[in-house]
Parts: structure tokens; C-alpha cells; sequence
């Protein structure tokens, strides 16, 4: 009788197993226009996401409890030193809801590109981050044109080709 | 021994269904590896007239994005006038060496463990293999993992060259960590476990009533284990986040197995952190066992059954634990080659209580007017981790 | 005893696909040091052979899980 329950529940998660797979793959990524958000940054004045429009922007969202965030920084700061000058700007997103251990940790790691605090972690919800760090790339018109979750070394090199095409548009 | 083989069979089945159903839920992209870490660390056990104490060397160094493997070199060095040992015998010293070696493989959400782990002593050999694999689900929230371990030991016995035994060992595990809010992680565990073999301490006797052994009202035989032995541990714990920086954690553990133990386990603890460099731990644990079916004290007369025991692991007691522990975290900043340091004290004062156990070394007639037995242990650890 | 593990992994199946409620950004908490079941490996293995020696009960402990959840 248990062995029958067994192989019952056995070909219901079986087919279960299929349809979530299925399910699982489309789930959705941020497309489109990037929403447009208004944050305080570290230097004290908002920053508005709207008014980098005509540059290729790139959004980076990181918390100083994050390994991976930590390793991406310095090497974030060199790609912003690089292709500035051609129309490119970085948005360091901190989403972390106390900014004490973010601002410490800039102490140890500067960085020039601007940072900005998600304190009530809107706009990490607007823009779907599953993954930390969550690096996302806006054409010139402010389109979503590709999602990176998480840091691996080599993702650097991933960023820059598709910064240098998205420059060249 | 065709149920022997198709029960072995339906366990590794199980646990197939089980990996083939983790595969769901596609992994979006890779975890992190353990930290890379050195860890040396002096252990001190003293209670009941045994004394042990010895190293115990940690490194864990990951190679490449995937793979983090981890070696462990252990000593302990035993001086034995335990209460087993002085109404049988003398005193005695003795070395065990464990040494054990392991790598870790990391793809997208799981990761694949293999071990290797070697145990040496004068009169026993252990080797075992352990092998497991776990998925990270549903958004990381849940991590489901399975392990499997085999063991091969070899019995032996000072003072008979002739003497040579074995053991089998299986190890069945399956655990599920689950995030249920931003604060709170808890743990749900199930272990099984098959003996097969020679299972008794070769040294170890068990006391029946009788007359002629004078002065004493009773004689010694020697234990007569079972050759099987098969336990189920299930287990849940749970641990919870305090908004200043402190931590709560409880655990829950009941034991069964094909000898008549049954036990329960009960801990809970507090970690508090003071400024960024100290964190200190508080923890009480309780432990509650049911003798096992062929244990006893003091047996009616010689060969009472098939099976004779009287080793006061398998009697019914209660063991209570208070444990305190200080770290100190240095070089937060880094300093040369290493992330981060800590240094840390940890004691544990242990009790033992027994029900049925008696100590022999109070000499009263007739037999079992002895008093029950009962003892304390001071345990103490030192170490030091660097993370590079 | 075999159909409540049929229906535990089930159970676990019918989150599968689901979304998250600890989103990757509130890990704050969980990923701090001491949110971990045994944060010193070579201090917890030492003090479960100090139990495992000496009591008749094994199996099932240590635990793990939580974590920063990164990449």
C-alpha cells in the first residue's frame, strides 16, 4: 500500500519536475526602458538615472557584505577610468539598508564613479536583482541591453566588450 | 542475505530519486568557495581519570574559481586510568593519529565532497571514504545535500598478536538548510548509520553474580556484542539573527538504533559580539540515554544471554554540558600575506551522570551495593586561524 | 515512514520556480560570520568527537546553510 502511495507521488513530482524546468528557465529578466530612479549618492547630492541619458550607462549593484562585490570593485574603477572620456558612466548601487559598512568599506577601496545608497531597496526590486552582485547595461536610449548575476573573474572582460559595442552604436 | 543486499539497494535508490529530482530548479549561476584558512588548534580533555590532549592543524587552500581542498593532521595523546581501566587493569598510555584529506568541486549551485580520512592507533586502524553532494534551490534559500561514507576498521589487541577483527561501516546522510526569514536559518537532519562486524572493545568485561571469584561476589566474562548495529539520528536546529549583532541557536536531536539506545539531544546557545574584534559564546547541551537491550551492571550468573555488555556508553545516563568561548579578531585590515586572524579560547565543563553503571572501585558485598557512578571533565581549546 | 518522505520532496518540489522571499540584497544578516552553525571548522569537529567518543548516540550533527548567497 505505501510502496503504491510512493510510486504515485513518484510520477506526480516526476511531472511536476518537467513543468518547473520548463518554468524555470523563462523566468523573467528586466528588459526595456531601465526604470528611472532618483538616489542620494555618496558625495551627498541625488542623482538622477534620466539625466545620464546619451551615455552608456552601467549599473552596479553591490553590498560591502558580498565577496565577489569586493574582488569587482577595483577593477570596475579601472573600466570607468577607461572609457569615460567616450561616453560611459558607472552607477555604484549600495543596497544595503544601513550605510555605515558600505562607507567603510569605500575608506579601504575608493573609487571615483559615483555611488549611490538604495537604502529602502527600491530600485534592487525595480530592477529584479536575483544575484549579488547584479550588473546591469543601458544603452544610450536608457535600454536594458544585458543583465550579468554575480562575478566571476573574466566577467570584466565580458563587461568591456559589450561597453566598447554599446559605445559604438 | 538477499534482504541485506536489496535493503542496501533501496537506500542508494532513494537517494538517486532524490539527486535526479535536485536537478530541477535550474542553477542561474555559480556559489562561492570556502574561505582559504589555516586553523592550529590545542585540545585538553581531563575527566574520569583519562587525560588526552594533542594538536589539531587545519589548511584549506581553494585552486582555481572550482575547487577548494582541505587537509587535517590530528593527534590525541591518551593517559588512561579511567574507571574501566583501573578495576581491570593499569594505567595506560597511548597515541591515536587521524589524518584526513578532502576536496571540495563547486559547479554553478552544487557541490561535489570527497574524503578521504585515515585513524591510527597501536591496536585499531580506521579508514573511511565519504562522498557528498549538495544543491543550492529556490533562490538559494534552501540548500538540500546528500552524503554517503564508507569505512573499513581493523581490531586488534595488545598482548595478542593472533587477535585481528574487522569492521564495516555505512553512513547514509540527507540534510535540508532552509532561510526562512532575513534573520532566521534553520536545519533539518537524518542520519543512518550500519555497523557490521566485530563491534566490542576486545579489552572489556562484563560482572556476574557468583561466589567464586572471593573476595569478590562477582566474576568477569568478556562482552558478547551483536555483529550489526543499524541507527537513525534525525535532527533539527535552528538559528537566529538579533538586531545588535548576536546570535541564538537551539538544536534537537532523537537517536534510535537496533541495540535498544534511544537518547535525545538538547542545546541551545547565545553568541554575543562586542565592537568589531570580540565574539563570545555561551551554549548548554544536554544528553539523555536509554541503556542498550544487553546491557547491564551486574548479570544474574555467567553467560546470562547471548549477547553481554557493560560499557557505560550503552548504560542509561544524562550528560550535561556548559560551554563558554572567547574570540578575539586581529589584523582585520590585513597585514602581509593574511586577510584577517583570530584567537580563540573555548572551555567546556562536562558531567556525567549514570543510572545503571556502578563504581567498581568501592569494594561492598554483596554485588551492585556499589555506588552509581558519576564523574566530571574539564575541556579546554586554544587556537589560532589566519585567513589568506 | 516512505510516504512522509514522498511528501516532503514534493513539498520541496512545489517551490521550485517560486519567487524567493529573502531576496539577494536583504543577505545582510545571513552572510555575517557568526550566522553559521560552526564557524570554526577544526574547533566543531574536535568537541563532536569529544561526544561521539563517549556517548552512544551518533550521526546527524554539525549543520550548515544561509550564507552571503552570492554569484
Amino acid at each position: 500500500m505505501k510502496s503504491k502511495v510512493c510510486m504515485l507521488f513518484g510520477r506526480i513530482a516526476a511531472g511536476l519536475w518537467l513543468g518547473l524546468m520548463v518554468s524555470a528557465v523563462s523566468a523573467a529578466d528586466i528588459s526595456g526602458v531601465g526604470p528611472d530612479f532618483t538616489l542620494k549618492s555618496a558625495s551627498g547630492k541625488n542623482l538622477k538615472l534620466s539625466e545620464m541619458r546619451g551615455e552608456v550607462v552601467m549599473v552596479n549593484f553591490w553590498a560591502s557584505w558580498c565577496g565577489p562585490c569586493r574582488e569587482e570593485m577595483p577593477l570596475l574603477e579601472k573600466m570607468y577610468q577607461k572609457y569615460k572620456p567616450m561616453g560611459f558612466t558607472l552607477l555604484g548601487v549600495n543596497v544595503e539598508e544601513d550605510s555605515a559598512a558600505a562607507q567603510k568599506m569605500l575608506q579601504d577601496i575608493p573609487v571615483s564613479f559615483p555611488v549611490l545608497f538604495d537604502s529602502k531597496q527600491q530600485v534592487s526590486k525595480q530592477y529584479k536583482v536575483v544575484a549579488m552582485p547584479s550588473t546591469v547595461l543601458l544603452d544610450r536610449s536608457g535600454n536594458v541591453r544585458k543583465v550579468f548575476k554575480g562575478y566571476q573573474p573574466g566577467y570584466e572582460k565580458k563587461y568591456e566588450n559589450e561597453i566598447k559595442q554599446l559605445l559604438r552604436e | 542475505m538477499v534482504a541485506a543486499v536489496i535493503d542496501r539497494f533501496r537506500h542508494r535508490r532513494w537517494l538517486f530519486t532524490l539527486a535526479m529530482l535536485l536537478s530541477c530548479c535550474l542553477p542561474l549561476s555559480a556559489a562561492v568557495l570556502p574561505e582559504d584558512r589555516i586553523d592550529a588548534l590545542y585540545h585538553s580533555y581531563e575527566g574520569g581519570g583519562i587525560e588526552i590532549n594533542g594538536p589539531s592543524v587545519l589548511v584549506r587552500k581553494s585552486i582555481g574559481q572550482s575547487v577548494s581542498v582541505s587537509g587535517n593532521y590530528y593527534v590525541d595523546a591518551i593517559t588512561s586510568a579511567s574507571i574501566d581501566v583501573i578495576t581491570s587493569a593499569s594505567p595506560y598510555t597511548e597515541e591515536r593519529t587521524e589524518n584526513s584529506l578532502s576536496a571540495d568541486f563547486m559547479h554553478e549551485k552544487s557541490k561535489l565532497s570527497l574524503g578521504y580520512t585515515t585513524s591510527e592507533e597501536n591496536d585499531f586502524l580506521a579508514r573511511t571514504v565519504n562522498f557528498g553532494v549538495s544543491q543550492d534551490v529556490f533562490g538559494d534559500l534552501t540548500t538540500i545535500s546528500l552524503g554517503y561514507a564508507r569505512g573499513w576498521d581493523e581490531v586488534g589487541k595488545t598482548g595478542s598478536p593472533t587477535f585481528s577483527e574487522n569492521v564495516e561501516r555505512r553512513n547514509f546522510k540527507l540534510g535540508v538548510s532552509q532561510i526562512l526569514t532575513k534573520n532566521f536559518v534553520m536545519n533539518l537532519g537524518f542520519e543512518t548509520i550500519t555497523d557490521e562486524g566485530f563491534l566490542n572493545n576486545p579489552y572489556r568485561e562484563v560482572r556476574y553474580v557468583s561466589a567464586d571469584c572471593a573476595p569478590k561476589s562477582y566474576c568477569k566474562q568478556l562482552e558478547v556484542y551483536p555483529r550489526t548495529r543499524t541507527s537513525n539520528a534525525v535532527a533539527l536546529r535552528g538559528m537566529y539573527y538579533l538586531p545588535y549583532r548576536a546570535k541564538v541557536h537551539a538544536d534537537l536531536r532523537a537517536f534510535s538504533d537496533t541495540w535498544g539506545i534511544t537518547a535525545y539531544t538538547g542545546e541551545i546557545g547565545y553568541t554575543h559580539t562586542y565592537q568589531d574584534a570580540w565574539i563570545f559564546d555561551v551554549t548548554y547541551r544536554q544528553y539523555q540515554q536509554d541503556h542498550a537491550s544487553f546491557y547491564s551492571d551486574l548479570f544474574p550468573y555467567e553467560n546470562a544471554q547471548d549477547y553481554l555488555a557493560r560499557d557505560k556508553e550503552l548504560s542509561t545516563y544524562t550528560s550535561r554540558d556548559l560551554g563558554l568561548g572567547v574570540t578575539y579578531q586581529f589584523a582585520r585590515g590585513g597585514w602581509g600575506f593574511i586577510d584577517k586572524g583570530s584567537l580563540n579560547l573555548a572551555y567546556h565543563r562536562m558531567w556525567f551522570d549514570y543510572d545503571d553503571f556502578r563504581d567498581l572501585r568501592v569494594e561492598c558485598a554483596p554485588a551492585g551495593c556499589e555506588p552509581l557512578y558519576s564523574f566530571y571533565a574539564d575541556v579546554m581549546q586554544f587556537y589560532i586561524s589566519l585567513w589568506y | 515512514m516512505r510516504g512522509l518522505w514522498c511528501m516532503g520532496v514534493l513539498l520541496l518540489l512545489t517551490g521550485c520556480g517560486g519567487e524567493p522571499w529573502v531576496k539577494p540584497y536583504e543577505r545582510a544578516n545571513l552572510s555575517d560570520p557568526i550566522m553559521t552553525f560552526g564557524r570554526d571548522p577544526v574547533s566543531s569537529s574536535y568537541i563532536t568527537h569529544v561526544y561521539q567518543a563517549r556517548e552512544g548516540a551518533r550521526g546527524a550533527e554539525g549543520g550548515h546553510g544561509g550564507g552571503c548567497g552570492c554569484n
